[in-house]
């Protein structure tokens, strides 16, 4: 080796950071770009080690680049400390950058700059303080914040508004990485109102909201200062225009945004300060430019204002119209916080909203998912019983052309509207009929359970429905739900079918060996999910009481099926049979026309009160299913069980036909209905309530469901929620999916999650519940043994 | 304000600024869920998202997305304007900013951010007060002296 090449060695040049962003960006495959990287690392961690202290701010901004990138760079957090403490203004500019990118409150090594950013506080240097300031604001931690409040103090007395202006905004952060700072910060806001300096009342704007959201007493303190603030914001409006702070002709719109933010929040349920802003917000609502973004963001904080504290009625009709205006702007952001914000107010300001309705349902037509998800969800919000006719045909329109993300929610908010506005109940079968071909794969499992009964009740409309449903399945069997309640309607009515004439319908005539062949096909169906094969095997049995020929068909498709491998059909099948052979006399009385059932009041949305003191909640009349239920196993059984998402009682149950029939055949009379079994509460903790409610359907006597049902009486929703459950091993035990995972604040639409229960021995039943949510933006789990389970639920 | 992410049409991360503490193995699972989800919205489509619990406000300047992340309270039509005011220092300070003066002057492209923003809220309102901060600073840098009041030493 000659004595030039060690030399060269030894004085490696060092790359500029420059010259490395080149080299990397010239690499032509990630495999190059990481031998780039990894060589320049292991010079940048030499250099760190025994290289020239004035490089290494050069060392590490390299360092950061390469972090940005993806690679690791921990080896330079204590770089970021040394920089930090140097006192050149370069090094320190480069360390707190790194501190701020390497650094964060997880590794203990972040502790130990809370010396460096004391004394750079207390230098007197504003830059430096600027960046100390800076730092602190973005990773410090809890723990540094309460070592330094009493420096960050001080800086809000400081003459120069650079470093006020950071110090007040550091103070926010402060409260919110540790509450109890409040009380150092809380004095100070009253002067710091009065500056001129836009910065400063921007962050002390700020500092006043984060006291008043945490702290009640904070938030009647701040109450006086409302006066100030409608002044402040008022003089901005009329004669505050510097060209230095405005936006297209808007006075410094930040600044308005945050005044009007915080005079919500003090305005919200208080009549007198409500009083104090009133005039205040219709100036800036009516005055404000509306051509640009920033007069827009400016109005849409006002109307949000406007509409959450006490105001005139004049003045909350103005506001509604602001949004009915911004419906129309060609700006799609506008019209998306439009949709957004009258979501909000349709329950409270329903009047007001339903003005637009026109315009609203023009917006399904956007092409943006996002806006005609909104669309869709304030049109099902809007629909009344005067307007319903109308209303339901544009939202039909829109669910045989929607995007298939949307079909779900589209389908269900048809049928629950229907069902709460339907003018007669041809209109609303006709509804449901409609949706069940358009849409039948994404509607809830219910919607078969609810278009039974419904046809069920409506007597006069018998003829009229078997035939429909006829004609539809005869066009289309592999619509499940359609078909289900198809075949369960041509059971029960197959005699209506034949009979002939319905005045509503075309005449048609069918013949009995057509409907049999149908039902046969809808059975032998290779898209049939086994529940509708039960359906169907079924409704073929009722009609060998219904239909006038002879029933050899029946009889030999029944017997075909005793040996099914789908047990339940088997089952059946082979119940049938014995009912065709040994119970061949009390065969018409048992498939006689069921009676009628009384319909459990879970299916009606309960309308809510708009709670105006607690969090804003987006509600909509029709609650959106969380997952599209589409196609799920309808096991028959499941018509037992409750409708997700409503019961807080134990429903009457719609018995299945099946089920009827298994029962009768057991027992010569009928048993009374068993006592109900008392709920159970099980859990409460912080507002969040778990209820848990027991059936043991008497036709299956080791079966228990056992509803779970969760509730949110907290200023706060609790998301992310899962239940699992666990029983002893003797147990079989069958969660179905929740009806959702978040609990809404204030009492909102509880979660519901049935879980089934197989208990053949009669074991004392033992169960346990895991928990996990977020709430209060903490993560919670709970696992506990449910003590007190009534007997009743297993002997 | 949550966070901030500015990346290139290629998903290159190009600034990150986070107001909220996570992991680097979060940031990074973050990072990369939403660059791909905001690189799959068309064109046409608004400015707006929800994803998680969050509401996302994003707006392309050429090769190079803003990205913010801010909370259900926050107005996002404000959000827009402080996107684009941060876009309009850029371009002041570097003279018709494009994407390579953010990937060569990265360092730059914070200091001006931390002028701008602080602890994820506004700091300062006036273009002219935020330009003039990071004027002063470069000089300052720009000094071959020490700046410390007191004897100087060496690190």
């Amino acid at each position: 080796m000659r004595s030039g090449d060690v030399l060269a060695r030894m004085v490696v040049p060092s790359l500029k950071l420059q010259d490395l962003i080149e080299e990397i960006r010239g690499a032509k495959t990630q495999a190059q770009e990481r031998e780039v990287i990894q060589k320049e690392c292991a010079q940048i961690r030499a250099s760190f080690r025994d290289g020239d202290p004035l490089q290494r701010h050069r060392q590490l901004a390299k360092l950061l680049y390469v972090h940005m990138l993806g690679y690791p760079a921990h080896f330079g957090q204590m770089e970021c400390l040394k920089l930090i403490a140097s006192p050149r203004f370069t090094d320190k500019r480069v360390g707190y950058l790194g501190a701020m990118l390497l650094l964060d409150e997880r590794h203990d090594a972040h502790l130990l700059i809370t010396n460096s950013i004391k004394n750079d506080l207390s230098q007197g240097i504003q830059p430096v303080q600027g960046l100390a300031l800076c730092t602190l604001s973005t990773m410090g931690s809890a723990e540094m914040c309460r070592d330094l409040a009493t420096e960050v103090e001080k800086l809000l007395l400081q003459p120069s508004p650079y470093v006020r202006k950071k110090a007040v905004l550091t103070a926010v952060h402060m409260i919110r990485k540790d509450p109890e700072l409040s009380s150092v910060f809380l004095p100070p806001c009253a002067k710091l109102l009065h500056e001129r300096h836009h910065g400063i009342l921007l962050g002390t704007t700020t500092l006043i909201t984060e006291l008043c959201e945490r702290n009640p007493a904070a938030l009647r303190h701040f109450r006086k200062v409302v006066p100030q603030l409608v002044q402040i914001l008022r003089t901005l409006v009329t004669t505050g225009y510097s060209t230095e702070h405005s936006i297209c002709g808007v006075s410094d719109p930040f600044l308005q945004v945050q005044i009007l933010r915080l005079l919500r929040i003090l305005g919200r349920n208080h009549e007198e300060s409500s009083e104090a802003m009133n005039d205040l917000l219709a100036q800036v609502a009516t005055n404000t430019d509306t051509s640009r973004n920033a007069g827009n963001a400016v109005l849409l904080e006002t109307v949000l204002t406007i509409m959450d504290i006490h105001s005139a009625a004049g003045l909350r009709v103005l506001a509604v119209n602001i949004l009915g205006r911004f419906l129309l702007n060609n700006d799609k952001n506008i019209r998306y916080v439009a949709l957004t914000s009258l979501l909000r107010l349709v329950q409270s300001d329903h009047n007001a909203v339903q003005r637009h309705r026109s315009t609203v349902v023009e917006c399904l037509q956007e092409t943006d998912a996002s806006l005609s998800r909104r669309a869709l969800e304030l049109s099902l919000a809007l629909v009344n019983s005067s307007n319903v006719r109308a209303m339901m045909q544009e939202l039909q329109a829109f669910l045989e052309s929607c995007p298939p993300d949307l079909r779900a929610d589209c389908a269900s908010g048809i049928l629950l509207a229907a069902e709460r506005f339907a003018p007669s109940k041809r209109w609303h079968i006709d509804t449901i009929l409609h949706v069940l071909t358009t849409a039948g794969t994404h509607v809830r499992d219910d919607a078969v359970a609810n278009l039974t009964q419904l046809i069920g009740e409506a007597q006069e409309l018998h003829a009229y429905s078997v035939r429909r449903l006829y004609s539809a399945l005869a066009e289309d069997i592999s619509q499940q739900p359609l078909a289900q309640v198809a075949a369960w309607c041509i059971g029960e009515y197959g005699d209506l079918l034949l009979e002939g004439n319905c005045e509503e319908i075309e005449p048609f005539r069918v013949e009995e060996e057509e409907v049999l062949a149908l039902l046969e096909k809808l059975l032998q169906s290779h898209l049939s999910l086994p529940a509708t094969r039960g359906y169907a095997i079924t409704a073929l049995m009722k009609l060998s009481t219904r239909l006038r020929g002879d029933n050899n068909r029946i009889r030999q498709v029944v017997s075909i099926y005793g040996s099914c491998v789908d047990i339940e059909l088997q089952q059946r099948a082979v119940e049938y049979n014995v009912l065709f052979q040994k119970y061949d006399h009390m065969r018409a009385a048992i498939l006689e026309k069921m009676p009628l059932v009384d319909r459990s009041d879970s299916q009606v949305v309960e309308e809510r009160k708009e709670n105006k003191a607690g969090a804003q909640l987006l509600e909509a009349a029709a609650p959106v299913p969380t997952e599209p239920q589409a196609a799920k196993l309808l096991d028959l059984l499941d018509l037992l069980d409750d409708t997700p998402g409503h019961a807080q009682h134990l429903p009457p149950l719609a018995p299945s036909p099946g089920e009827a029939l298994v029962h009768l055949l057991d027992l010569p009379c009928v048993p009374p209905p068993p006592a109900p079994i008392p709920s159970l509460r099980v859990f409460e903790r912080d507002g969040v309530q778990l209820d848990l409610s027991f059936v043991r359907p008497l036709e299956t006597p080791g079966l228990l469901l056992v509803t779970a049902t969760t509730t949110n009486s907290s200023k706060e929703d609790a998301t992310h929620f899962i239940c699992q459950a666990a029983v002893p091993k003797s147990f079989q035990m069958q969660l179905q999916a929740p009806s959702g995972d978040t609990i809404p604040a204030q009492g909102g639409l509880p979660v519901t999650q049935l879980f089934r229960i197989l208990n053949p021995n009669k074991a004392t039943l033992r169960l346990k519940l895991r928990l996990t949510y977020n709430h209060f933006g903490q993560p919670v789990q709970e696992i506990f043994e449910v003590d007190n389970l009534p007997v009743e639920t297993w002997q | 304000m949550q966070f901030m992410l500015l990346f290139s049409r290629q998903g290159k991360l190009r600034l990150q600024k986070w107001y909220v503490p996570l992991s680097d193995k979060e940031k990074k699972k973050i990072t990369r869920e939403l660059v791909q989800t905001v690189l799959a919205r068309k064109p046409k489509m608004c400015s707006f998202l929800e994803w998680r619990d969050l509401k996302i406000v994003y707006k392309r300047y050429a090769s190079l997305y803003f990205c913010c992340a801010i909370e259900d309270q926050d107005n996002e039509l404000i959000t827009l304007e402080i996107i684009h005011r941060y876009v309009e220092l850029l371009d002041k300070y570097f003279g018709s900013v494009c994407e390579l003066d953010i990937i060569f002057n990265f360092e730059k492209a914070y200091f001006i951010l931390d002028e701008f923003l602080l602890g994820g809220e506004v700091q300062e309102t006036s273009k002219k007060n935020v330009l003039k901060a990071i004027e002063q600073a470069d000089l300052l840098q720009e000094k071959t002296d020490y700046v410390s009041q007191q004897e100087f030493h060496w690190v």
